[in-house]
C-alpha cells in the first residue's frame, strides 16, 4: 500500500530529525566548551572532545557495575565536579605558566594533552568501547507510532536547560559578567579589580563542566572509547560555523552538523552515502565563504 | 583618622622597565588628601607607565609605592584596588558589549555592600545623566564623550580613596573636555575623591590642579603648585598657548632647551 508505506517514511523521517537533534546536542556542547575557552583565554583547546570523553568515562567509572557501581544520579553531579576540578587545574597548574607564550604552543599542547587522556582513559577504565550504564537504556516513548528513544529525547531536553542555564549565569550573574568583561577587554577587567587569572581558570572549570554533560549524554546513546573524543573535531567545525565567538551559533552550528549527517546520508544518491561523512566539512567551507566570521560573527573588533 | 601631614599615595624612586627599556627612571612623588595632582608630559614621557606601576598593572624594577602608609608596589590590581585606589586608563577601555550599567557594575567588582553600592550608581547617574539615558545600550555604541565619562563613572563605582586618571581628554573636543573636567572638579570638591590625573593637555589640567609634575623622557623635571607651575616661563613657553599642529616642533625644543636642569 503505497499511502502506508509514504507513512511510515514520514515517521521514519521524524526519528532521523531527532537522532540528528541530538547529536547535533552533543557536538553544540562539546563547541561551547571551545568558544567559552577561546573567548575567555584566546586560546584554542583542542583537547574540548578528549574532555568529554574523559567525562564520560568519569561517569561511567562512578556508576558501571563493573567499576564503582554508584547510583546513576550520583554518579552524574560527580563526573560533572571531577570535570571541572580537571579544567581548573589545568589551567591554574599548566596554562598559566604558560602566558606570554604563542598561541601555537598552546594549541600543540592541548593537543598533546588529549593523546594523554586518551591514554590514561584507556589505562584506567578500558580501551576497548563500553556502554554507559543508565536507568533509561533501552527505554523508548511510542508517540503515536513514532517510536524515539528516551535518551535522545534526554539529551535535546538536557541541552535546552544547560542552554538556560548559562544564559542567566552569563547574563544575570557577577561573576558570569565578569567573565564576559575580561574576554572583551583583558586588561580593563584587570584594572577594575577583577582577578582575571583566575576567572579564566573558572572558565575553564566551567566548560570541563559542559564537557562532561556532553560526554554522558553521548554515552548514554551509545558506547564510548578512548578515541570518542576525536569527534570532537566535528565540534570544532560548529564552532566556526558558529562564528567561534559566539556561544549561540555554536549550539547553532552544532545542530546543523548534527541534522546534516542523517539527512545527507537518507539523500544521497546510490554510491555516495560517504557524503554524510564529508557533509559537516562542506558545510563549514560554504558558511565560511559567504560568511567569513561565522552565521553569528560579532562586529565589534575585541580588545586585548 | 585622616593625618594631614601623611600623604594619600606617595611614590619613591620608581623604576620601570619594558624588556630592556627603562621607561620610568625613579620617580618621587606625593599626592596630599583632597587633592587634585596632576602630572603633564608629551607623548612618550612615561605618564602611563608611571600610572599602570603605581595601580599594580606593572611591577616596578626598584622603589616604593606607599598607598595610606602601606607598601604595595608589586601587588596584583585586584588588591590595589580592593585597598581604595582605581585607575581609570587612556583610552576608555570600556567593556563594548556589555551594557552601560554593566560596565558601571563591574566598576564595583571587589565590593560586595549591596546597599552601599546602590547609593554609589544612583551618584553616578547624578553626575553623568546621559548615562542613566543608555544604560541599557551596549558601550561600545557610546561616543567618545560617552565612553570617558562610563569610564570615569565605572571607576567611581570602586568608591576610591584615590583615582588615577590617565588623559581624560584625549581625543575629545574642547568643548567636552571643559565638560568633563568641570565634573572632575566637582567629584573632588563634592564626594573627596584624591585624584591623581595625567594629561598632555597642561591648560586644562593646571585649571583644576592643586600641584603638579612635569615629567620627561621617564623623569620629573618640575613640581610646584599648580598656580605656579601656570605663571612659569617654560611651561607657558612649552605646554600652553601652543596649538596642536605645533606641538611636534614645540617638544623637540622642549627637549634640547631643559634651563631647568
Ligand atoms: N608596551 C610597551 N613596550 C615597550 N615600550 C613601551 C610600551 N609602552 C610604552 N613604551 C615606551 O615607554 C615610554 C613611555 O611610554 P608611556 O608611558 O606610554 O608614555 P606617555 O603615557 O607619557 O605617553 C615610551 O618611550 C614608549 O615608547
Ligand atoms: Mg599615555
Amino acid at each position: 500500500m503505497p499511502g502506508a508505506e509514504l507513512g511510515g517514511k514520514r515517521l521514519d523521517f521524524v526519528q532521523l530529525i531527532v537522532s540528528g537533534l541530538a547529536n547535533g546536542c552533543v557536538y553544540g556542547l562539546i563547541a561551547l566548551g571551545f568558544v567559552m575557552i577561546y573567548k575567555a583565554t584566546e586560546a584554542v583547546n583542542f583537547a574540548q572532545g578528549d574532555f568529554m570523553m574523559l567525562g564520560a568515562f568519569f561517569c561511567l567509572g562512578f556508576t558501571n557495575a563493573d567499576f564503582m557501581g554508584l547510583n546513576f544520579w550520583l554518579a552524574v553531579p560527580l563526573a560533572m565536579i571531577f570535570m571541572g576540578i580537571l579544567g581548573y587545574v589545568f589551567d591554574w597548574g599548566v596554562l598559566r605558566h604558560m602566558s606570554g607564550q604563542s598561541q601555537t604552543s598552546i594549541v600543540i599542547l592541548t593537543i598533546a594533552v588529549g593523546f594523554i587522556l586518551r591514554f590514561v582513559a584507556g589505562t584506567v577504565w578500558s580501551h576497548e568501547p563500553v556502554s554507559l550504564e543508565t536507568p533509561f537504556a533501552g527505554v523508548n516513548l511510542d508517540f503515536g507510532g513514532v517510536v524515539l528513544g528516551v535518551n535522545e529525547l534526554l539529551i535535546i531536553v538536557v541541552t535546552i536547560i544547560l542552554t538556560v542555564a548559562l544564559f542567566v549565569f552569563f547574563s544575570r550573574t557577577k561573576l558570569g559578567i565578569a567573565m564576559q568583561a575580561a574576554s572583551q577587554n583583558q586588561l580593563a577587567a584587570y584594572y577594575m579589580g577583577v582577578p582575571v587569572k583566575r576567572i579564566q581558570s573558572l572558565v575553564w572549570a566551567l566548560s570541563g563542566v559542559v564537557a562532561a554533560v556532553a560526554g554522558i549524554l553521548f554515552a548514554s546513546k551509545g558506547a564510548i572509547d578512548p578515541s570518542s573524543g576525536l569527534l570532537g573535531i566535528k565540534a570544532f567545525a560548529a564552532a566556526a560555523i558558529g562564528g567561534f565567538g559566539s556561544l549561540p551559533g555554536a549550539l547553532v552550528g552544532g545542530l546543523i552538523i548534527g541534522l546534516i549527517e542523517p539527512l545527507a546520508a537518507r539523500f544521497a544518491p546510490d554510491g555516495f552515502a560517504g557524503v554524510a561523512r564529508i557533509a559537516p566539512y562542506a558545510i563549514l567551507i560554504i558558511v565560511l565563504i559567504f560568511r567569513p566570521g561565522g552565521l553569528f560573527s560579532q562586529t565589534q573588533k575585541k580588545k586585548v | 583618622m585622616t593625618d594631614k601631614n601623611s600623604p594619600v599615595l606617595r611614590v619613591d624612586n620608581l623604576e620601570s622597565y619594558y624588556g630592556p627599556i627603562m621607561a620610568i627612571r625613579g620617580v618621587s612623588l606625593e599626592v596630599r588628601e583632597g587633592q587634585i595632582v596632576t602630572v603633564l608630559g608629551a607623548n612618550g614621557a612615561g605618564k602611563t607607565t608611571l600610572l599602570k606601576t603605581i595601580s599594580g598593572v606593572m611591577d616596578p624594577e626598584k622603589g616604593t609605592v606607599v598607598l595610606e602608609n602601606e607598601q604595595i608596589q608589586g601587588e596584583e590590581p585586584d588588591r590595589i584596588v580592593n585597598r581604595g585606589m582605581v585607575h581609570v586608563p587612556e583610552g576608555r577601555e570600556i567593556f563594548p558589549l556589555l551594557t552601560v550599567a554593566e560596565n558601571i557594575a563591574m566598576g564595583a567588582y571587589t565590593r560586595s555592600d549591596q546597599q552601599d553600592i546602590n547609593r554609589d550608581t544612583e551618584m553616578v547617574y547624578s553626575y553623568f545623566p546621559i548615562l542613566k539615558e543608555r544604560m541599557s545600550q551596549a558601550a561600545g555604541t557610546l561616543s567618545g564623550g560617552q565612553q570617558q565619562m562610563l569610564a570615569i563613572g565605572r571607576g567611581l563605582m570602586a568608591s576610591p580613596r584615590i583615582m588615577l586618571l590617565d588623559e581624560p581628554s584625549l581625543g575629545l573636543s574642547p568643548l567636552l573636555t571643559e565638560e568633563i573636567f568641570a565634573i572632575i572638579r566637582r567629584l573632588n570638591e563634592e564626594q573627596k575623591v584624591t585624584m591623581m590625573l595625567v594629561e598632555q593637555n597642561a591648560a586644562v589640567a593646571l585649571g583644576v590642579a592643586d600641584y603638579g609634575y612635569v615629567m620627561e623622557l621617564g623623569r620629573i623635571v618640575m613640581a610646584d603648585d599648580a598656580a605656579t607651575l601656570a605663571a612659569s616661563k617654560d611651561v607657558q613657553e612649552f605646554y600652553l598657548g601652543i596649538s596642536q599642529d605645533e606641538n611636534q616642533r614645540g617638544q623637540r625644543r622642549w627637549k634640547q632647551r631643559k634651563t631647568w636642569r
